[in-house]
């Protein structure tokens, strides 16, 4: 049990950390900005689920795949796909509704915390 | 003058040079255990919340959302970010703090225009681009499903 849990966790821990390790070769090999950074690797998550490797990927790396941008795109692409099945208008809008939560707790929490805390930057 | 190609060689003998190696190591290790808090809070989820997959998942991602927030509010996670680099970029709290970060900073220039509007400066082509990418890849399924 105790083993089974560490293989799990030590999976999410390589995984997770490889996916970051590739975003920071790029960081020093190209100079790419951070925008750019999450850009590329929400579009790999697109590109992944939309054909069919992502899940193959996140059967084995679990939380190593779904918590880097990478999952955003995921989810995103899988929306999208599932809502293609009923029709053309939840073909294009299912993908939104896919990240609904997530885009959500982004601008409400990001808003909210903004109001709270003042930037240490400027203020002193 | 100076042609392009010398510029930058000055410009990469002039910046500082930092480590490859501790960067590396320092992204891969960040980046590995912000993704293992993130498996903890989705077993813990699965554990204790009766919900399918995917409400799990979501759920997961907001709440990653919420401690990206909240850390970058209190000044933490642009201090692990400074030694983390992408480790703190790439998961989805790095998201979080792209949102939150330029929201105080520009707290100053009032809430419309400065935090409202300045919040999306990175995210903003974080969600073009996605919600663009998965109408094509909708419509693209759409397609391929009606003429099969």
């Amino acid at each position: 049990m105790i083993l089974e849990l560490m293989g799990k966790y030590g999976r999410v821990f390589l995984c997770g950390g490889l996916v970051c390790l590739i975003g920071q070769l790029l960081i020093n090999k190209t100079k790419m900005t951070s925008a750019r950074i999450l850009v590329t690797f929400l579009l790999a998550g697109v590109i992944l689920e939309a054909v069919g490797v992502f899940e193959y990927i996140e059967e084995f790396a679990l939380a190593g795949a779904t918590i880097p941008i990478t999952g955003f795109g995921k989810s995103l692409a899988a929306g999208a796909i599932e809502g293609a099945r009923i029709g053309l208008f939840e073909a294009c809008t299912y993908g939104m509704r896919a990240v609904a939560g997530g885009l959500t707790a982004a601008i409400v929490f990001g808003f909210v915390f903004a109001l709270l805390f003042r930037s240490k930057s400027k203020t002193a | 003058m100076i042609g392009r190609q010398e510029y930058t060689a000055l410009v990469r003998q002039a910046s500082p040079r930092t480590n490859e190696a501790k960067t590396l190591f320092a992204a891969f290790c960040v980046g590995g255990i912000i993704c293992m808090i993130g498996q903890a809070v989705s077993d813990v989820f699965t554990e204790f919340l009766p919900l399918d997959e995917k409400s799990i998942a979501a759920l997961t991602g907001m709440t990653m959302i919420f401690l990206g927030a909240l850390l970058t509010g209190v000044g933490v996670y642009d201090k692990i970010g400074y030694h983390a680099g992408a480790g703190s970029i790439v998961p989805i709290t790095g998201f979080a703090n792209s949102i939150v970060s330029p929201a105080m900073e520009f707290h100053s220039e009032g809430i419309i225009f400065g935090m409202m509007a300045r919040m999306f400066g990175v995210a903003g082509p974080i969600i073009v681009s996605g919600v663009c990418s998965s109408v094509v890849v909708g419509a693209i399924y759409y397609l391929v499903g009606v003429a099969v």
